[in-house]
């Protein structure tokens, strides 16, 4: 019988042959992430007794959950930090304005291929689209990886996606994955590695890779992978500089289901409040108001999607009375805008914009609902009081596309394409 | 270990996510156990907290604690000094904090099922043997597996800060 990708990734980083599916093996990490939680990572890493941090060039902090800090509890939380990062000599810490953790880890050319990172944070599932299997822990376990830099994992089951088909000139990666969410449910994948593939898959940008598995994690799966291809190569090219060795799953692996999808005919999706998998084409949602339009966070605030709305947003207006929100995921990814003249375009068609960091995604800062509102936003929740108020407030999910062609009409629109 | 006697307290829904648990607005402030305990599930219900006493269960549906990593989420459960959560299922990322934090989750559907059909379930007593994998309630006994393996002696040690201090000293 063959091997899964995920079981090729924890026998290399487990230094373990032949592992089996549900066995328990230790596992070592090439990084850990973490963000502001960090600081409570820091009393409890102090707690458990350590001298020092397994490998200071192993550890991986980015601040982005609340920046800049909108109070001084928030801004004696990053002081912390920064005195821990000192204390310890950790090496790639990025400070307020670098960007989300999710973003800045690959731009710094900090994932590698076919190893396993382990992050403080959900969508820690992101980093396979590098090939790598990226999965989330709480803060405990960082604490404590960041002691002994290693933690056990059971080896998972798999599933294999394939999507094939020309996706429509409307239909963008955020379309494809929250259908499949939709499809499989929110446990659908609990405890599965999902592996993604097919020419779809194949012709996809690293951005679209990352929305992928950035939201793999609302199926519940432990993580997700696309294998390395050219497209990952080619982003890697100067980032990440180093040999590494791209892993690739049997042809005879075993998969406790194989999904196949066809994109040609899909159509613009959105998730409906209050839960993700709440999946339905965007047409049916039509005409719900909405109160603020929010581009950004970890999912969708790449370059590539912020390009999508300053194209349909150029020379026009977001309709009176609304907001835009805009939080590009990184400063590479605010420079690349600048340059672009994204940002511009932005600004004159209403957009606020922000520092590169999470933004009210999360609910603590930064444009937070006000009772009553409703949110049409390019994040991964939608869960009830998600965007920081739970009176009477709804969040929607949808494209950069879908999101800034509602802003013009200041409800949810189905985006036909140019 | 002994026995655990409290009362059930029902939250009636499937994936109850970590943000309905434990508020975004809260996860960086750096509170005490204690304090994250008054704001269990307060946007679910508001002082909801309040009805939770020491030893008490939550009894949910599937896919409990789906969402963020928060550890908060379970953290509070332990400010309460509460009995644990008997769920139809857990999200992966809870189940795993829960243990790494010692605060003990039960997949048990066919309880959670009995219960969800009855009338008035809330605030019945229970008891719970961790160690034998047995709930009795409403006359009923309940089987469960025990946790075993890395995640029992995780659980034991009282939780994995617990657990790493140990292996650190010993080192």
């Amino acid at each position: 019988m063959g091997k899964t990708l995920i079981q090729k990734i924890i026998e290399k980083n487990s230094g373990k042959r032949d592992v089996k599916t549900g066995e328990i093996v230790f596992v070592k990490p090439s990084i850990v992430l973490s963000h502001d939680n960090s600081a409570d990572i820091s009393k409890t890493f102090e707690k458990m007794g350590p001298k020092k941090v397994f490998d200071p060039s192993k550890i991986f902090i980015a601040l982005d959950h609340e920046v800049p800090p909108p109070d001084s509890k928030k801004a004696l939380n990053h002081s912390i930090i920064r005195e821990f990062v000192k204390k310890y000599g950790i090496v790639n810490f990025f400070d307020c304005g670098e960007g989300i953790c999710h973003q800045v880890l690959p731009e710094k050319g900090l994932v590698e291929p076919s190893t396993v990172v382990f992050g403080s944070d959900s969508h820690t599932t992101t980093h396979g689209a590098f090939g790598a299997a990226g999965i989330p822990v709480g803060r405990t376990e960082t604490a404590s990886l960041w002691a002994l830099g290693e933690t056990w994992l059971k080896v998972p089951e798999s599933f294999k996606i394939i999507i094939n088909g020309e996706a429509p000139k409307n239909v963008f990666p955020k379309d494809v994955i929250l259908y499949i969410i939709g499809k499989i449910g929110a446990d659908g994948a609990t405890y599965i590695s999902v592996e993604f593939t097919g020419d779809y898959v194949n012709r996809m940008s690293i951005g679209g890779r990352m929305t992928f598995c950035n939201l793999s994690a609302e199926m519940g799966a432990k993580n997700a992978i696309i294998p390395v291809d050219d497209v990952t190569r080619s982003f890697l090219r100067g980032r990440f500089n180093k040999e590494y060795e791209p892993l690739y799953a049997d042809k005879d692996a075993e998969y406790a289901k194989v999904i196949e999808i066809d994109v040609s005919k899909l159509t613009p999706q959105v998730s409906k409040p209050h839960k993700v998998d709440n999946v339905s084409p965007a047409s049916e949602a039509r005409g719900t108001k909405i109160d603020l339009f929010f581009l950004g966070t970890c999912t969708n605030g790449r370059t590539e999607d912020l390009e999508i709305a300053a194209k349909i947003l150029k020379g026009k207006k977001i309709k009176a009375g609304t907001r835009l929100l805009v939080y590009p995921a990184s400063k590479e990814v605010l420079l690349e805008c600048l340059d672009k003249g994204i940002i511009k375009t932005l600004v004159e068609a209403g957009g606020e914009i922000n520092t590169p960091a999470c933004g009210p995604c999360l609910g603590a800062y930064g444009g937070v609902l006000a009772p009553n509102e409703k949110a049409l936003s390019t994040a991964n929740r939608n869960f009830k009081g998600r965007m920081g108020c739970s009176e009477n407030t709804e969040v929607y999910l949808a494209s950069p596309a879908t999101v800034a062609f509602s802003a013009l009409h200041g409800e949810i629109t189905e985006y036909q394409g140019d | 270990m002994e026995k655990i006697k409290g009362k059930i307290h029902i939250v009636k829904e499937n994936d109850v996510n970590t943000d309905l648990i434990y508020a975004g607005k809260y996860t960086y402030e750096i509170l005490t156990p204690e304090e994250m305990g008054k704001k269990t599930l307060e946007d679910f219900e508001k002082d909801y907290y309040k009805k939770l006493n020491v030893n008490d269960f939550i009894v949910s549906g599937t896919n409990f604690g789906c969402g963020s990593s928060r550890e908060q989420a379970v953290t509070c459960f332990k400010g309460l000094k509460s009995g644990g959560i008997i769920a139809k299922s857990f999200s992966r990322l809870y189940f795993r904090n829960a243990v790494n934090k010692a605060l003990l989750v039960i997949e048990q559907r066919e309880f959670v099922d009995y219960i969800f059909s009855k009338e008035n379930g809330e605030n019945l007593d229970i008891e719970v043997d961790a160690e034998n994998g047995v709930i009795l309630c409403d006359g009923k006994s309940f089987k469960f597996a025990p946790l075993s393996g890395q995640a029992k002696e995780i659980f034991d040690a009282g939780g994995l800060a617990e657990y790493t201090k140990r292996k650190l000293a010993a080192m």
